[in-house]
């Protein structure tokens, strides 16, 4: 290795991007309309044909990796829009977690952020416990406002005051038990005869700050006729850390979880949240390079179904009026990733007397794509800015979702539209559960008092 | 990289942030959606009015630097690859409806605006513009213009060609003119308008246009009917326009489009079938009932083995589903595509389709062949790769024996697409050596110092 990290990052970048998902790219620009970055910056190389493009020309000798390419892979969202709107089926996400990772590997970071990644991905997010004695230690955090934490370490200068007191406000009360904890034992069996066994994944930022939800997703799987199973130490997914260039980490997750899973009885592993699914079904991907794994991957992935596709196939569910206006909005990584679509507005739509209405443009990102609302915070709330524009167009009092970072992120949009009053954001689950608790006999439903977290 | 004392210019005129000539910036105006041509820019430019637009074509002007138009670079013809430097202008900067003129049914807009959102804004208004090409989502109504692009509804619609009633450009010497206007005739000296559209960036660049519209069509039925022979595919689409009736679409694929399609949509297509022909008809709701009857008839009566006639928008809209999905099935099979866009009189469809299966097998090459069969605008689509380098060069002669054959029936070798930088050695066995130089004597009247998207149409 030399002594320059940007010519290993070159040598990397070379060996590790795949170079039959680059030559795919026909340079068509049907992805240019889908792409975030590239509607709000207006240059070609904020675009996927052009992040592409700076991919291939260093793959292929002609250009070395600079800051700027640094730059211009963290300001991409991933958030993948650009996949389905490729004639191709070029995998953007695949090629922007090789360079990401090959960045990571390579180029110096500074202290604060190397510090802050080492605790975030290494020493939190694996373990789940330790993500809980934090949990306890944030809700002190909360208390005090994030705003002094971010003022040391150095993100404060990228970041308005504004923003933050608007995070601070959207944070839900972080919860040292999950659902583990809340539903003591784990094995849940289902209501009636048994159609299937399921294991929920439970997911950390899931089960941390929505822990609610998942013992929600537990008792809807059971109403559905599945038998729930709740994993005993889960490790986390790896999402997060695929999407950061955490590759070697992110290898170490993938395996640990397919040797949990592939030990247990089950027909099926439930994800409820649209980036740990997108990420899970992606293993043999992730895997390609370790032959020893690659079946077991396979064996592991197409058991991962996303909770509505479960639900859906299930036995139906006893579900009661609810009078509300209600919009969705899809998680990227649901949509683009695990190519889930229809299938929660089709939940949706089997409540009573519901009134749907269709949110324009929800495939868009909501600007939360994992930690993008701390790193970019322009870009993620003028991005989420225009999405509560068009989701107050729609007059609905309940937005619904299906991904804690995006329900955060929605949250904190609700909070700086200053619509708290009327609207909330609800994960599908809570609002199911919702209706399949609602007095048959009353409209009060029609009352749900607005609650935000 | 710019000379210091350009940029400096430059940014006078723009601000920092509109002129760019950093490494990232080239490399990725460098390409468009051609296969196999990249060149890299001296740098790049984005101008937010015409004046930008005259200051820009000054300042190139006095120091000889070539100027490229570009929208959003998705030609087929390599015309917006820099292939001897200079600055790239993108005009997505430029992108207001200027206005919806109601009582003349016109709609007035700046270069940038994409072909999807005049689709969008007209037919709010009920009112309509036709030309869509497969493209049009991203594709700029500047570049629409520049190319002459077609689409789907050009048989019954014709394309761009046939809506720009008016433009405003600046030419290679930063003067502004103004041509046609509101007006449905106007005989007063050369059309220039239409001299400019198709114009591909050599002549000026556009800065405004106007735009005919019609009423928005009631509404569209889809058909779909299968053949087991090309001829009488072929005979059909004769036998539909001898009937007097001109349907909005009439989309053809061959066999191994229709197989390639399957395996990959799997959408229930008879992989068995050597052609199948899409059909689709617009207007009120009477007239389109009928004419579809008709044209069932007579699909069945020139030899079709199966028709369906969809029932509702939403089965039209499945049936045409194999027609939007040739693209990307296509483009999946093989990493390279390179799509083609030869036109002959309707009459020779059956012919042509016949001789790019031959030249196919001869040079050993996968071809796909799928168009708009009812104005004769076919699509031979060359599946490869651009890493092979036993196979490029017959692909090379293959795409020679395609347009030497187009050329002997009748045809041209570029129906939508535009000659650019990949068909320029062609454009004469096309137009014979006189046209060659009267093109050529047009181009050095309009831009004497070679300004405009040099080595674009013709040779260098
Ligand atoms: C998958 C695919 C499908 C396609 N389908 C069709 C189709 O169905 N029908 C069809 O006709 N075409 C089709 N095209 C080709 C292409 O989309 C069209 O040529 C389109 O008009 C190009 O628009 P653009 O904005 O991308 O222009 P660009 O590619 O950026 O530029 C095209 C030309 O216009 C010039 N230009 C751009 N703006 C200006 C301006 N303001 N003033 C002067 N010159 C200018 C450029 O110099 C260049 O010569 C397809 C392309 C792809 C990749
Ligand atoms: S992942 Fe999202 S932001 Fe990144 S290139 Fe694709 S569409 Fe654009
Ligand atoms: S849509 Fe796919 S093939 Fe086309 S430019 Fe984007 S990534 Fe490349």
């Amino acid at each position: 290795m030399s002594t320059n990290p940007w010519n290993d990052l070159e040598e990397t970048l070379r060996q590790t991007l795949d170079e039959e998902e680059l030559t795919r790219c026909m340079r068509c620009g049907f992805c240019l309309p889908s792409c975030p970055t590239y509607q709000e910056s207006g240059k070609e190389a904020a675009s996927p044909r052009g992040r592409i493009a700076l991919m291939k020309a260093i793959h292929d000798g002609k250009i070395s990796p600079d800051p700027t390419f640094q730059k211009q892979m963290n300001y991409c969202l991933g958030c993948r829009a650009c996949e389905p709107a490729c004639p191709a089926d070029v995998r953007f996400g695949h090629l922007l977690e090789q360079s990401r990772a090959a960045i990571t590997s390579h180029v110096p970071t500074p202290l604060w952020n190397k510090l802050i990644r080492r605790l975030f991905f290494h020493t939190l997010l694996p373990h789940r416990s330790r993500l809980r004695i934090v949990a306890v230690l944030f809700f002190v955090y909360q208390q005090l406002g994030l705003r002094t934490l971010f003022l040391r370490s150095g993100l404060a200068k990228k970041i308005l005051p504004s923003h933050l007191l608007h995070m601070d406000k959207a944070l839900p009360l972080a919860s040292h038990r999950g659902v583990r904890e809340r539903m003591k034992t784990d094995f849940h069996p289902a209501h009636g005869v048994a159609i299937g066994r399921v294991a929920l994944f439970p997911g950390c930022i899931m089960d941390v700050l929505f822990p609610q939800t998942n013992t929600h997703t537990v008792q809807i799987l059971q109403a559905a006729g599945y038998d729930v199973i709740l994993p005993n130490k889960q490790p986390c997914c790896g999402a997060l850390h695929a999407h950061a260039g955490e590759e070697k980490k992110a290898h170490q997750l993938a395996k640990e979880n397919i040797d949990l899973f592939l030990k247990m009885d089950i027909d099926w592993i439930a994800s409820n949240a649209g980036g740990c699914g997108a990420h899970l079904i992606d293993y043999p991907y992730l895997l390609k390079n370790s032959p020893q794994w690659k079946a077991f991957a396979h064996s592991f992935a197409n058991r991962v179904k996303d909770i509505s596709e479960l639900i859906l196939a299930g036995r139906p569910l006893t579900l009661h009026p609810l009078q509300q206006r209600v919009t969705y909005q899809s998680s990227c990584h649901l949509q683009n990733g695990m190519k889930v679509e229809k299938e929660p507005l089709n939940l949706l739509s089997l409540i009573p007397k519901i009134e749907l209405v269709e949110l324009a443009e929800s495939e868009r990102c909501c600007g939360s794509a994992g930690i993008y609302n701390l790193t970019h915070p322009h870009t993620s709330f003028h991005i989420l800015d225009e999405k509560m524009e068009r989701i107050r167009h729609t007059q609905a009092n309940t937005i619904v979702t299906s991904n804690p970072g995006c329900l955060l992120q929605l949250t904190i949009g609700i909070h700086r539209a200053r619509l708290q009053n009327q609207l909330r954001a609800l994960h599908l689950i809570d609002f199911l559960m919702e209706s399949m608790k609602a007095e048959t006999s009353t409209d009060s439903a029609s009352e749900t008092p607005i609650k935000n977290y | 990289m710019f000379s210091t004392k350009i940029k400096e210019s430059l940014i006078r005129i723009l601000g920092n942030e509109f002129v760019c000539d950093d490494t990232e910036t080239c490399i990725t105006y460098s390409y468009d959606a051609t296969p196999l041509y990249q060149e890299l820019p001296d740098g790049v430019v984005f101008p937010k009015t015409t004046e930008d637009v005259q200051k820009i074509l000054r300042l190139a002007n006095e120091h000889h630097i070539p100027v490229i138009g570009r929208g959003s670079g998705t030609n087929l013809a390599a015309d917006t690859v820099p292939h001897q430097g200079g600055m790239v202008m993108v005009m997505t900067r430029m992108n207001n409806i200027v206005e919806i003129d109601q009582e003349n049914l016109t709609i007035t807009v700046q270069p940038g605006v994409l072909t999807q959102a005049i689709h969008e804004a007209v037919e709010a208004n009920w009112l309509f513009y036709p030309p869509d090409p497969s493209s049009m989502k991203i594709s700029t109504i500047g570049g629409n213009i520049a190319e002459g692009s077609g689409g789907l509804r050009g048989l019954k619609y014709g394309t761009t060609r046939d809506y720009v009633l008016g433009l405003e450009a600046v030419l290679a010497n930063g003067e502004v003119i103004r041509t046609g206007g509101k007006l449905v005739k106007d005989v007063a000296g050369y059309d220039m308008t239409r001299l400019l559209v198709g114009s591909e960036g050599t002549l000026a660049i556009i800065t405004e246009a106007i735009l005919k519209l019609i009423p928005l069509p009631e509404t569209r039925k889809t058909m779909m009917a299968q053949f087991n022979n090309i001829d009488s595919a072929a005979r059909t689409v004769s036998a539909i326009i001898a009937a007097r009736i001109i349907p909005c679409t009439l989309e053809f694929m061959d066999q191994r489009t229709i197989q390639v399609v399957e395996d990959h949509a799997k959408i229930g297509l008879p992989r068995d079938m050597a052609a199948i022909l899409l059909i689709e008809q617009d207007g009120s709701p009477s007239i389109v009932e009928d004419d579809l009857k008709k044209i069932n008839q007579i699909c069945l009566d020139f030899g079709s083995v199966h028709t369906h006639v969809a029932q509702n928008l939403a089965e039209g809209t499945k049936l045409m589903a194999a027609r939007r999905n040739a693209l990307s099935a296509l483009a999946r099979c093989r990493p390279t595509l390179i799509l083609e866009d030869i036109t002959v009189p309707r009459s020779q469809i059956a012919t042509m389709v016949k001789i790019i299966t031959d030249i196919a097998d001869h040079h050993q090459l996968t071809i796909c062949t799928f168009g708009h069969a009812g104005d004769g605008n076919l699509h031979p689509t060359i599946l490869t790769d651009a890493r092979d380098s036993l196979e490029l060069p017959r692909v090379e002669k293959a795409l020679a024996d395609i347009f030497a054959a187009a050329i002997r029936l009748g045809g041209t070798i570029t129906g939508e697409h535009g000659v650019g930088l990949a068909k320029a050695p062609y454009l004469e066995w096309k137009v014979g050596h006189a046209g060659y130089h009267a093109l050529h004597a047009i181009k050095k009247a309009l831009d004497p110092t070679n300004l405009l998207n040099p080595g674009k149409i013709f040779r260098s």
